[in-house]
């Protein structure tokens, strides 16, 4: 019962910090989502000049550190270019979301380049104009392959919004450490309760974008292979 | 503070080369843990009852869906309160990052150990193999085949996390740059590009052998 009490007592003050956590992966999956579009097609363009300025924009957030990507961000980039920012946690969800974003681009690549070529064929011969036949029929038929990787992706991205606390953001991880230093509190209860909560949140991505699949199979006339949770083994590169 | 400094980049290079001594150790030792660790849980998976390998999911699920940075802290905090301060943050932080890592390669190798056809447990069954030889020289041949290009990606992936070790103090990169900076007030800018570069030249190349690696196993 005493475990119980902690529990109830501390939970009140993690409310603020669950919400730097939660608009850190919401936000930063939104802005990961505009990337991998944007460079995504860009990268599977026919000219050479977009192939290239999208390679080198996804090789070079897929080869460097998260981390070293975050001090950047937040470090580097102000003393660079003069400037103050007041609210770092817009230019974690940049950070973030430039990173997942650069993964998540390969898996939109990829996913439009196996769409069957006789739907390339058939907008050819309707005459359709670049955008009527990715909006009309290309992404319809994409979309739903996509989601299990992003949905790996996107709880990749929610462990990795713990690392803004490393650039001083009050998210889960930073709150957890600064109450389980206090005297009368133990850091190992802490810790375990984020962890916890971490695993909770987890579950309910893998939840929403099982959701999203299955509604996206429906909206062009499929079955969902198989509901289970995403794995490991569909996963892109990580990191 | 402003702008690039040569003298500063100078000075941080040593600095920065003790940081990828200790950063590509770490890699070595977590890569090593996960790649061992992994398979023997995908073996034990395949092999050991209910008992055993519903629980052994449970921890490998929460192991995989929860940051490895406050993994770290954990067991950090674990073993300060078990042995006082004399854990070595460079092994506890290896260690971590490889049953981290394992919980993602013990997927690959399953996956691999999936994809080998019926008929060569019918083989097995039908030789009457011991389960070790059946292991050893049949099933796992075949496996790490095709569990290889995954378990390449999750090594460069592994490589570029070990800076969130330097939240326990591990000396690699990140942690050499915030201890200059700290102590000069500036070189921030220089030494985190510089490790991007670092990351950069390293990892880009071995993730181009990797594909060509992918490309050539999969024909």
């Amino acid at each position: 019962m005493n475990f119980i009490s902690n529990v109830a007592e501390a939970l009140p003050s993690y409310m603020t910090p669950l919400v730097v956590t939660l608009s850190a992966t919401v936000f930063g999956s939104l802005f990961a989502l505009v990337v991998a579009f944007g460079l995504g097609l860009m990268a599977g363009s026919r000219l050479l000049i977009l192939r290239g300025v999208a390679r080198t924009i996804i090789e070079f957030f897929r080869g460097t550190s998260l981390v070293v990507q975050l001090f950047w961000f937040v470090v580097v980039i102000p003393q660079l270019f003069q400037v103050r920012f007041d609210a770092v946690i817009i230019v974690a969800i940049l950070a973030l979301g430039m990173n997942y974003g650069a993964y998540a681009a390969e898996v939109v690549r990829g996913s439009i380049a196996a769409v069957p070529q006789g739907q390339l064929e058939a907008c050819v011969a309707l005459n359709f104009s670049y955008w009527q036949k990715m909006r009309l029929v290309i992404i319809p038929q994409a979309w739903p392959e996509m989601i299990p990787p992003l949905s790996t992706l996107a709880i990749l991205l929610l462990k990795g919004s713990s690392l803004v606390s490393l650039v001083g953001l009050a998210d889960l991880t930073f709150h957890a450490q600064v109450m389980g230093r206090r005297p009368d509190q133990e850091m190992l209860f802490h810790l375990g309760m984020i962890l916890v909560m971490y695993f909770i949140l987890s579950y309910l991505v893998a939840s929403g974008m099982r959701f999203l699949e299955r509604r996206a199979k429906r909206g062009i006339g499929q079955e969902p292979v198989a509901t289970r949770r995403p794995r490991a083994k569909d996963a892109v590169a990580v990191g | 503070m402003g702008s690039w400094s040569w003298d500063r980049a100078g000075e941080l290079l040593p600095l920065m080369m003790e940081g990828l001594r200790i950063l590509l150790l770490v890699t070595v030792i977590a890569s090593a843990v996960a790649l061992i660790l992994g398979l023997i849980v995908a073996i034990v998976n395949r092999s050991a009852p209910k008992a055993v390998t519903v629980p052994l999911f449970g921890v490998m699920e929460f192991i995989r869906n929860t940051p490895v940075l406050v993994q770290a802290i954990f067991v950090w905090a674990l073993l300060i309160s078990m042995l006082g301060t004399s854990a070595s943050p460079m092994w506890t932080g290896a260690i971590v990052l490889g049953v981290h890592y394992a919980s993602y390669t013990a997927e690959a190798y399953r996956a691999g150990i999936d994809g080998i056809p019926k008929g060569q447990w019918e083989a097995i069954t039908a030789l009457s193999l011991p389960k070790p030889r059946a292991w050893w020289a049949v099933l796992l041949p075949q496996a790490l085949r095709k569990s290889t290009p995954a378990l390449g990606n999750y090594v460069i992936a592994l490589f570029k996390e070990v800076p969130i070790l330097s939240a326990i103090g591990v000396a690699e990169m990140v942690t050499q740059v915030e201890g200059y900076a700290g102590a000069n007030y500036g070189g921030s800018l220089e030494g985190f590009t510089m490790a991007g570069l670092i990351f950069l030249v390293i990892s880009y190349p071995i993730a181009l052998l990797m594909r060509k690696l992918e490309n050539r196993l999969a024909n």
